[in-house]
């Protein structure tokens, strides 16, 4: 064995550089360098056809006094403070009423899936743009049960509303992973707690909850992600409207950086949603020993 | 009797639920079928008066440049390369992390972990910036949505990948070295075939959001022929909404298929764990 790895030299007694080889490529060149060099940037007034000049941190005072900016990232928050948990509350009780054998189950879990596969899709938010207009299907359904219109792509808040149940449609893929979870609980877990004189709500939040915790967490932490990057719905079904009132994080890079063409200051927009970002992850993985619970603590 | 009350209570509230769910997609097959000042006037599901004018002018091609039928065949000329690429690399990547110790892997882990935390948002601007430097702009062959994904960009099926590799027991790979194989013929023969469904799944999911994806495309692609269908959808919207919202919807409708039909192809290969559907 010695003398074969000799002879084979370096590349045989180093062969998973060469595996991970295409991920450590694209890191260093497409994200890495990227962030660097876009670091950088955020200290000139790059245009993009006007060339470059070193403007120190003038653009992340302008940040940090620009009230659209200041705006946009409390609307972001909001948003990802509103649908994730209404989301992830929506996954679990499906998957809750899913876990139990019921006729026809299987047809129930695909109906509740096919949103998510739809979801995202542009086409999904030209349908709910249709749906939610004035004097549109939303509406006339409200009236049915007697309740008052909502003008809902005019007001700002009602806006919000609007991309936030269409996020809220597709919550099957969570809804998949919890209900896979729950399935492999042990019997005789539930079983114990039964024996011990627990009800049905008691033993959900004392066992079964604890139980697939890793995977609410996991599900927590990638949808907050994913909330925060939030653009294809606000982009189309109110282009940011009305009155900014759904004008995200990341609409606004959007337009300073290809719109206005004014890279140097879309540059450093892009680092603070960057910071806030890896804020936000960092507040997940210092709550981490608080949510999830973990039989034998192993390494991940 | 109290257990057939909670059953009952427990397929209502499924049917509901389901009801809700379902709702706007058929609202929109129905809606096709109208007539735009029908459209809406009321909630139901079925057309008053069925016209097929919106399906009629669906295949309508703007500005000559393009049509559905021309994005749908973009968005596959985009999809198909950038998904085959993405599960070899990730396949790569997951066995390189999972089965070999070397110096520097746990920074290297905690690297790749980070990333699937780190927003595309963040990256498009620098990304774009070194796009442009290397003219990659408007590429006839996507390069810039599909490069940076062939060298694994999607580190969360890596994970996902990387998770199912340590499942199994690393015997299996002793016994192939002790039959002669080297290290990539033992990824061949003994791991691949049995990551075959979670390949599956990682492969639907990189299509479906590839499909999906609008902001890659809208920053990369400028030449209208060249469009993929989220794009086209988009473009569809802004310039028949006005006074043609059946057509619109039409082209929803048809721009929604090919997902669904991915989907139920796939739905008997896919494991819950991934986030699809098994039996």
């Amino acid at each position: 064995m010695q003398g074969k790895n000799k002879r084979a030299g370096f590349w045989y007694r180093n062969r998973h550089i060469l595996y991970i080889m295409p991920w450590l490529l694209g890191f260093l060149v497409f994200q890495a360098f990227p962030m660097l060099y876009s670091f950088c940037c955020g200290f000139t007034d790059f245009h993009l056809f006007r060339g470059v000049h070193t403007v120190g941190t003038m653009n992340y005072a302008r940040i940090f006094t620009d009230g659209e900016v200041l705006r946009a990232v409390w609307l972001t928050l909001k948003f990802a403070l509103i649908s994730v948990p209404l989301k992830l509350l929506t996954a679990l009780a499906a998957a809750l009423l899913l876990t139990k054998q019921l006729r026809g189950i299987r047809i129930y879990r695909t109906l509740y899936y096919l949103p998510s596969i739809l979801g995202g899709s542009v086409a999904a938010s030209v349908l709910w743009k249709a749906m939610f207009r004035d004097h549109g299907t939303v509406n006339a359904l409200l009236a049915a049960v007697h309740l008052p219109e909502i003008s809902w792509l005019a007001e700002p808040d009602a806006a919000l509303w609007v991309i936030i149940l269409l996020r809220v449609w597709e919550f099957g893929s969570p809804m998949l992973m919890f209900l896979a979870a729950l399935r492999e609980i042990p019997q005789d877990l539930t079983d114990a707690a039964y024996l011990d004189g627990a009800n049905a709500w008691q033993c959900l939040v004392r066992v079964r909850l604890p139980m697939i915790s890793p995977v609410l967490y996991y599900n927590a932490m990638l949808a907050f992600c994913a909330a925060l990057q939030e653009f294809s719905a606000p982009f189309v079904i109110t282009d940011g409207g009305p009155r900014g009132g759904t004008t995200l994080l990341s609409l606004l890079l959007y337009r300073s950086a290809f719109t206005a063409n004014e890279m140097g200051y879309a540059s450093a927009l892009a680092w603070v949603l960057f910071l806030i970002s890896a804020v936000c992850s960092g507040l997940f993985l210092l709550l981490r020993k608080k949510l999830v619970f973990l039989p034998d603590e192993e390494e991940t | 009797m109290k257990q057939k009350h909670a059953k009952l209570l427990r397929f209502l509230i499924l049917t509901a639920g389901a009801a809700m769910m379902i709702y706007p997609l058929l609202w929109l097959i129905g809606a096709t079928f109208r007539t735009n000042t029908e459209l809406f006037s009321s909630a139901g599901i079925l057309p008053q008066h069925p016209v097929t004018d919106g399906w009629a002018a669906v295949w309508k091609a703007y500005g000559g440049q393009i049509n559905l039928l021309a994005a749908m065949k973009n968005t596959y000329l985009l999809a198909i390369p950038k998904v085959l690429l993405t599960l070899v690399s990730i396949t790569l990547t997951a066995y390189g992390f999972a089965r070999f110790q070397f110096a520097g892997r746990r920074l290297l882990t905690a690297l790749l972990f980070s990333t699937v935390f780190l927003p595309q948002t963040v990256l498009y601007v620098p990304q774009y910036l070194l796009f442009n430097r290397l003219g990659w702009i408007d590429s006839p062959h996507y390069l810039p949505l599909i490069v940076p994904a062939a060298l694994a960009g999607e580190t969360v099926l890596v994970v996902m990948l990387m998770q199912f590799i340590r499942s199994i027991p690393r015997s299996y790979d002793d016994a192939s070295r002790l039959d002669g194989c080297n290290s990539l013929q033992t990824l061949w023969y003994v791991l691949v075939p049995q990551l075959r469904p979670v390949l599956i799944s990682c492969g639907v999911l990189q299509l479906l959001w590839t499909v999906n994806d609008y902001m890659g495309p809208l920053l990369y692609v400028r030449t209208p022929s060249r469009y993929p269908l989220s794009v086209f959808v988009k473009l569809s919207m802004d310039a028949d909404s006005g006074f043609a919202w059946n057509r619109v919807l039409a082209v929803c409708c048809i721009a929604m298929l090919p997902q669904i039909a991915v989907y139920f192809a796939a739905q008997r290969f896919m494991t819950p764990e991934t986030g699809g559907v098994k039996e």
